[in-house]
């Protein structure tokens, strides 16, 4: 019986090729749109995370003044005092890093290049999630005397020694000549967009006495032991900061307290709205669709009540006819459903490559869409086929 | 045939359409009695209710009340399941407007009934062409409904209905559309059908000629048999 009825569902979308098609075309709109969209919203969201990921994982930055960029008030920068202090007496602290910056021009023969100077501790390398590809960091004499010693990112290295070894030479920085004794494994591009191998990491005594001429420190970041709450850190070392900064009960505080975990919670939580948002307009292309199949089945209503009418009048049961258009709808929404799986994961292959984000393939949207318009397509098949084969045959032959 | 076990017995049937001040009665009350192997016309003016009774008597309609016995059984207490299946195994039906399904070849037309019946393939072929060279369309099998003429619709239509070996063959003015040299091939095959496979025969018509061939003619009036009498049939 089964058997029969498929021969006949067969012969059913044989017979009207143009509403097979229609109703298949719009399954395929539909699913390959909403797993494109998501797929890139994905590949776009894992990009982002992988970038963060490259930042290192939890610190806290504690950088002068409540804001950057236009309208920061001028606020004292800190001492190598605060850091001993933060050392000291903030528990949960498994590194803390002074840090100091500053651009200058680096020069190696005939090349120079123009790049940004941080002088800190031997431990930024581990807390920034630096490698040191090949070469060493600073020792704790080199850091305590300041000496002319420097670790470089991937980028200065290229445009300074092109292919040459680049440890054991001699640049120069300003007015001072400095000895490179390691290399930075290459990061690749921030979150935000810059360049992070563009880099050039001295000891801290080293920039503050030869580049700034200063004994500030421009940023203070700390590693929290993997033991200790982030938050209950944050707290603490922001009192702390407070007390050492003579801020009294009501005044605002004049540096701020950054947490890594929250600049990446706010960098994922961007594209996923965007995620979101692409998903959206998809999910109206998925609606689009179904409305497609949803005419194309209503139409074909009334041709179909009189066929359901001639079915039953030379004997076919309610079930059998039933069956039929039930197979008829599965079988079309499926082969619609597959080709738009078979579009998407083409469409999303290709522009992953074009936007430079990785492909990921994700197995719960492929399933909703497809069931979606799965249904679309087999309820509307289907519901209508059965109004009309619980009529009598002479009503359903009478159906103009 | 012995008069006592008819094949078919309709008793009081009386069928009602519309309700309320709309509400009209096409068949007030039929009593009918058909034996098996009978050739029957059923004659008589437009909307005097042939074709409802023809409904009722091939169970594509419901009659409102009175009791359609076939074989004995009770078909106004069958389900619906219960009548498809004697519309499948014991019923052929040629409708008034051919009733064919539209961009579907006269094969494929031809089979539907057989697949529905469960046929193995090659035996369904077999039957189809067979049907379709008895009404002599042999060579028309790949030709859908919009490349046939009328009179080739309604041969495909009788094949059909007489492609199952059905007890019984209701045909509702098979002729209706036909000239008179095509009318006269129908019912030639008609009773042929009537007279050497002994299949139990109803025919709607209005022409007498057609009438002719049927060895007893009901004429319904305004809803009730008015008269019903046996003649010498020209088939
Ligand atoms: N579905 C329906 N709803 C309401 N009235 C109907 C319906 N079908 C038939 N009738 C009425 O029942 C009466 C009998 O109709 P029927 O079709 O049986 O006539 P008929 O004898 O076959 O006529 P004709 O020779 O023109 O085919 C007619 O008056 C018709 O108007
Ligand atoms: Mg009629």
């Amino acid at each position: 019986m089964l058997w029969n009825t498929l021969l006949l569902a067969m012969r059913a979308i044989r017979r009207n090729l143009l509403r097979s098609f229609l109703t298949i075309l719009g399954v395929v709109i539909g699913v390959a749109a909403v797993i494109t969209m998501v797929t890139l919203g994905n590949g776009a969201t894992r990009s982002v995370s992988d970038q963060i990921a490259s930042m290192g994982s939890s610190q806290l930055m504690l950088r002068p003044g409540q804001r950057f960029g236009p309208g920061a008030e001028a606020a004292p920068n800190f001492r190598l005092a605060d850091v001993e202090a933060i050392r000291h007496q903030l528990s949960g602290a498994a590194a803390v890093v002074p840090v100091v910056s500053a651009s200058a021009t680096a020069v190696y023969q005939a090349n120079n290049w123009s790049t940004s100077v941080t002088g800190t501790s031997n431990d930024y390398f581990a807390a920034a999630n630096w490698v040191i590809a090949t070469g060493r960091g600073f020792t704790e004499a080199e850091e305590r005397a300041g000496k002319a010693v420097c670790v470089i990112g991937n980028t200065l290295r290229d445009k300074l020694f092109g292919q040459q070894p680049a440890v054991g030479a001699e640049i120069r920085i300003k007015q001072f000549a400095c000895e490179v004794i390691g290399q930075l494994k290459a990061k690749g591009q921030s979150a935000m967009g810059s360049d992070q191998d563009d880099i050039v990491v001295m000891p801290l005594r080293t920039v503050q006495r030869r580049l700034a001429g200063t004994v500030d420190v421009n940023l203070i970041m700390v590693s929290v032991a993997a033991h200790a709450s982030i938050d209950e850190v944050k707290t603490q070392f922001e009192s702390l900061m407070r007390e050492r900064r003579k801020i009294g009960e009501g005044e605002d505080d004049n540096f701020r307290v950054m947490d890594t975990r929250q600049i990446a919670e706010t960098l994922t939580g961007t594209t996923r709205i965007l995620t979101m948002l692409l998903g959206a307009v998809a999910a109206v292309s998925l609606l689009v669709g179904g409305i497609g199949i949803m005419n194309i089945m209503l139409v074909s209503v009334t041709e179909r009540t009189r066929e359901i009418g001639i079915r039953l009048a030379i004997g076919a049961l309610e079930h059998e006819v039933l069956l039929q258009f039930l197979i008829e709808a599965v079988v079309l929404s499926s082969l619609g459903g597959a080709i738009g799986i078979a579009l998407a994961t083409a469409a999303s292959m290709a522009l992953a490559g074009v936007m430079n984000v990785p492909y990921l393939f994700d197995p719960a949207i492929n399933l909703l869409s497809f069931v979606f318009s799965a249904a679309i397509g087999v309820i509307f098949g289907y519901f209508p086929a059965r109004r009309a084969a619980r009529l009598d045959p002479i009503e359903a032959l009478r159906h103009e | 045939m012995s008069a006592a076990t008819p094949l078919i017995r309709l008793t009081a049937i009386t069928k009602t359409y519309g309700r309320g001040q709309a509400e009209f009665q096409a068949l007030k009350g039929i009593d009918l009695a058909i034996a098996e192997g009978e050739f029957i016309a059923v004659m008589g003016p437009s909307g005097s209710g042939k074709s409802t009774a023809m409904n009722i008597l091939g169970c594509l309609d419901t009659p409102t009340s009175g009791s359609y016995e076939f074989q004995g059984v009770h078909v106004e207490h069958l389900s619906r399941d219960a009548r498809a299946l004697l519309r499948r195994h014991f019923l052929g039906f040629v409708f008034q407007g051919f009733n064919l399904l539209s961009r579907t070849t006269a094969l494929e037309n031809v089979e539907l009934p057989l697949i529905y019946r469960g046929a193995p393939a090659a035996t369904r072929h077999a039957a189809a062409h067979a049907a379709l060279d008895q009404v002599g369309l042999a060579g028309w099998e790949h030709h859908t409904p919009a490349e046939l003429s009328g009179g080739q619709q309604q041969r495909v239509a009788i094949a059909r209905a007489i492609v199952t070996g059905p007890k019984v063959l209701l045909a509702d003015e098979p002729t209706g559309n036909l000239d008179t040299h095509n009318s006269q091939e129908i019912m030639e095959l008609i009773a042929t059908l009537n007279r050497d496979r002994g299949i139990t025969v109803l025919i709607v018509t209005h022409e007498p000629d057609m009438a002719a061939y049927a060895r007893r003619v009901v004429r319904f009036v305004d809803g009730r048999v008015a008269s019903d009498h046996r003649q010498e049939g020209a088939g």
